[in-house]
């Protein structure tokens, strides 16, 4: 890999016009992701929970998107390294430690399901599923639902690149792209399915070079610039909205953790590939942008990463504290009760 | 209202009809639908009444009917979406499986999933192997959705209005060969029929046959054929095998004590082995001899006519089977 550190270090920041709150709240955003993230990493070494699937590094497509949208109104189908998504839509440290220990109260669930499947009705998010790409079809049929109402409501489904290669991905692309529907199929290209690289998953160097081939619109960007993913997608919610159908957005970023708790990064890439992404941390990257431009400083920083201690340290304790599932809740909801026409 | 002979044709189209015009919410999509007319020409006509906005053309692309259709479901519509045959249903089995039948549970039902999955089956017209299994146990296997598997005008129009009116998820199976099938069907919007309840359709105190759709049609003409050796078979229609109701299954075996299965799916894993094994728990004080199942030969499907034949089920093979429990 050749990469130009320096070169891919700035900030874009061309046409964004954000308030120094909203910048220090998706910069919060970010920390409050990758703190819990890490927790969660060691809560596993600890040998304290099952599984951890991780976010790292994702952090800057992820809030950027997020802030793109209509939080709360537009539908995500988000996968699961979305942690810093989740977050940004409204989940929290707390449901998601919840979700870890598969505790009671856990809101995604009732801890039914694996922990990193977000769901929400409340904050719009639909189903997250093991199987990769299978949102892609779903978030069509909600796209085509929302066009159906005469909605302006959008549907973001958030894959990595490594979906990209199943039948889904293409079937629910061909159909976004031949209903013209308000989608954003985003691409985490984080380089690696798995511990399969890039050259080997597919033979075009961007996952958006496909684009063409089903109609809609295809656009790159660097999805560890947290500002320049804010603004791309912010052009494909607006293109969405107005009618003017999908766009398969690719963000090129990168994992510097193993896939998953069960997973030894250490087969696949060697450690200079890594510790040369590490240098292009996103977090480091936004905080340095702040910093030069006075809107963040160190007693900020600190002050930032106490309050996201706190909160981490605190959803760990209710976490920890809270009781298993009942026993019953193994039983239902299985169906619907008297499921007949409401 | 009074009863009219429609056959199983109109009686689905009826149906579809019907809901459509009672709930906006319901919106048809798969391959041939709209133009065409549905591979079966069920939705016939549908494209000029309701417009393509609601009567949807898909391209062929099973996995994006069925997941689309589910997350369709989940933003608020009632899909029926259809597919041209039960064996293609495997090219979208995981939207089925792992999302249209778990949805519900995986996220504590925070959203449910009403969509009806429209689909035929069955084999007899020389359509071979990746068209003409009947595999409806398969889908019958996980919880989360239902299975209906009609086998009259009658019922297909009763429970094909029930499934589109339910929060939960259905896969609707009906055979190909026997959409002509004619039967007297009550008119009017509000005939509904309740979800898992099978029917005695043929009553008997010899045998009881458990059986449906295809199974049924040769259910009965085998039972005539006994009635003439003096053997009077009682005839159960499953009409669903999710919610399995073996209630009068249990009835009639207390008064029979002998139980032959009939299904056109294949022998291993199938609704024979669950109702036997349901039978020998629940009834095996009342068992005077072993539960007899009739099924496919355990063969993919052949394609030549004779052969195909062949390895179906038949009267013949359930008289056969009746006779050796008797």
């Amino acid at each position: 890999m050749t990469t130009d550190v320096q070169a891919a270090y700035q900030i874009d920041d061309t046409g964004i016009d954000l308030d120094n709150k909203t910048l220090l709240e998706m910069y919060w955003q970010m920390v409050r992701a990758r703190r819990t993230d890490e927790r969660t990493w060691v809560l596993h070494r600890q040998g304290k929970i099952a599984f951890h699937i991780s976010g790292i590094g994702h952090e800057a497509i992820q809030v950027g998107a997020a802030y793109a949208l209509r939080r709360g109104y537009d539908y995500s189908h988000l996968y699961y390294r979305d942690l810093a998504f989740a977050f940004a839509l409204g989940y929290t440290p707390r449901d998601f430690l919840l979700a870890v220990f598969g505790k009671a109260g856990e809101p995604t669930s009732g801890s039914r399901q694996m922990p990193s499947h977000f769901s929400s009705r409340a904050l719009g998010m639909l189903s997250a599923s093991s199987p990769v790409a299978t949102q892609v079809p779903q978030a069509a049929g909600a796209a085509l639902a929302c066009k159906m109402r005469g909605e302006d409501r959008v549907v973001v489904t958030a894959l990595g690149e490594g979906s990209t290669s199943e039948g889904d991905f293409f079937e629910g692309m061909n159909w976004a792209g031949v209903h013209k529907l308000p989608m954003i199929c985003l691409v985490e290209n984080n380089i690696y399915a798995i511990s399969v690289p890039m050259h080997l998953q597919m033979a075009v160097p961007n996952v958006a070079d496909r684009a063409p081939m089903f109609g809609v619109t295809g656009a790159v960007v660097d999805g560890n610039d947290v500002l320049a993913s804010f603004r791309v997608m912010s052009e494909a919610v607006a293109r969405a909205r107005n009618g003017e159908g999908a766009t398969l957005l690719e963000a090129k970023t990168y994992r510097p953790v193993p896939h998953s708790s069960d997973d030894d990064d250490r087969t696949y890439r060697s450690r200079d590939e890594v510790e040369e992404w590490k240098q292009r941390d996103p977090i480091k990257r936004f905080q340095d942008y702040l910093l030069e431009r006075g809107i963040l400083n160190d007693t900020a920083i600190e002050e930032i990463e106490a309050r996201v201690r706190q909160e981490v340290d605190e959803a760990q304790a209710t976490a920890l504290d809270a009781p298993y599932p009942p026993a019953e809740d193994a039983l239902f909801p299985v169906f619907a009760p008297d499921g007949t026409d409401r | 209202m009074a009863d009219r002979p429609i056959t199983i044709r109109e009686a689905l189209s009826s149906a579809l009809r019907e809901e459509m015009h009672r709930d906006e919410r319901v919106f048809i999509m798969g391959e041939e639908v709209g133009v065409w007319g549905g591979t079966y020409a069920v939705t016939r006509g549908f494209l000029d009444e309701f417009g393509a906005k609601r009567v949807r053309d898909t391209p062929i692309s099973e996995m994006v009917i069925a997941g689309a259709a589910v997350g369709a479901a989940m933003a608020g519509l009632r899909p029926i979406a259809e597919l041209m045959t039960i064996n293609f249903a495997f090219v979208a089995m995981d939207a089925i499986v792992n999302h249209m039948a778990k949805v519900r549970y995986m996220f504590n039902g925070q959203f449910t999933v009403p969509m009806v999955l429209r689909t035929t089956s069955g084999g007899g017209k020389q359509l071979g192997a990746t068209h003409s299994h009947a595999p409806e146990p398969i889908f019958a296997h996980f919880p989360g959705m239902y299975v209906a598997v009609p086998g009259t005008a009658y019922d297909a129009k009763g429970m094909l209005k029930a499934a589109i009116r339910d929060d939960n998820p259905v896969m609707f199976i009906e055979h190909s060969t026997m959409l002509q099938r004619r039967a007297p069907v009550p008119e009017g919007d509000d005939f509904v029929l309740p979800i898992g309840k099978s029917d005695i359709k043929r009553a008997g105190d010899d045998v009881t046959i458990v059986t449906y759709q295809k199974g049924l049609e040769w259910s009965l003409e085998a039972a005539e054929e006994l009635a003439k050796d003096g053997i009077e078979a009682e005839v159960i229609d499953l009409r669903w095998l999710r919610p399995l109701d073996l209630e009068p299954v249990f009835e009639s075996f207390k008064k029979t004590n002998r139980c032959v299965v009939v299904e056109e799916s294949l022998p291993m894993f199938n609704v024979g082995s669950e109702v036997a094994a349901q039978l020998q728990n629940e009834m095996f004080d009342y068992m005077d001899a072993p539960v007899k199942r009739v099924a496919a030969m355990d063969v993919p499907l052949p394609y030549a006519d004779n052969i195909e034949k062949m390895a179906l089920p038949s009267p013949e093979k359930i008289i056969a089977a009746v006779k050796e429990v008797i």
